[in-house]
């Protein structure tokens, strides 16, 4: 039998690598690709306690953010491309247009 | 048995999520990212829920993670020398320490409350789909519109923002 913080702490790693990558990748693509990690990490929580202290909520909020990441992924994506097309850089540090 | 799938699964995430963060070609840190994901459903079926594996190897691993590619292919991108942050060790040290000191909470800790009514006889006799529609549809329904109606914001607004600008002499010779 697997304790509940196995799972814990399965996504407490995750969560910490995926935020790590947010703070060290310059690459606008891989950034969002870290916070996918981090919404995994999310979700495996969220299973975990839902098993252990069987509720069924943990399960449908898993779902609704697996349905977020969809919109986030797709927002994203469709950001970087307008980026790209006006200035051939998808580097997060050279995207300072909003910056006063 | 559970316990070698558990691990597999767990280390095997794991490594992929690293992979991912840490090497240095965009389409290689997708790959990593299938991995990864398709690990993580897998620890999903260890926990009962099925109806979640699905969703993830459909909506994750299907659909998100082929825009992802989809993207960086169409883009070309080259790999440039630099591509972690200049004082990453800055980051990285500390954010080590940090969650080797939480690992080390989280399992001597023990996690209890307040049980609920989805038993995992009763989730496992007429299915984790069944279980999770019936809960869906009931309790969380105005949730459910709302995700509904936040995915249709969400295409029309990729749409919007991908579309090729008119040029603006164009407009004005009309």
């Amino acid at each position: 039998m697997v304790p509940l913080s196995a799972y814990i702490a399965v996504g407490a790693v995750l969560f910490i690598t995926g935020m790590l990558g947010v703070l060290i990748r310059r690459n606008f693509i891989i950034v969002l690709m870290s916070v996918e990690i981090m919404l995994n990490a999310a979700n495996i929580n969220l299973v975990a306690f839902s098993y252990y202290l069987e509720s069924m909520a943990g399960q449908l909020v898993a779902l609704f953010i697996i349905a977020i990441a969809a919109g986030e992924a797709a927002i994203g994506l469709a950001i970087i491309i307008v980026v790209f097309r006006g200035k051939i850089s998808t580097n997060v540090d050279e995207m300072n247009l909003l910056k006063w | 048995m559970v316990v070698v799938f558990f691990s597999y699964f767990a280390f095997a995430s794991i490594a992929a999520a690293v992979l991912t963060v840490a090497l240095r070609h965009p389409v290689h840190c997708g790959l990593a990212l299938l991995a990864l994901l398709v690990h993580v459903s897998g620890l999903f079926i260890l926990l009962n829920a099925e109806f979640i594996w699905a969703m993830q190897v459909i909506a994750y691993a299907g659909a998100i993670l082929v825009l992802y590619l989809f993207v960086l292919m169409l883009m070309n991108l080259k790999t440039d020398d630099r591509y972690f942050h200049s004082s990453y060790l800055y980051f990285l040290v500390p954010a080590v320490i940090g969650s080797l000191y939480v690992l080390a909470l989280l399992v001597r800790s023990p996690f209890g409350g307040a049980k609920g009514d989805a038993t995992t006889a009763a989730v496992l006799q007429d299915g984790d789909t069944h279980a999770v529609g019936i809960k869906m549809f009931s309790d969380y329904l105005l949730q459910f519109e709302i995700i509904g109606v936040f995915l249709l914001g969400a295409v029309i607004g990729a749409i919007v923002l991908a579309k090729t600008p008119k040029p603006i002499a164009d407009k004005r010779g009309e």
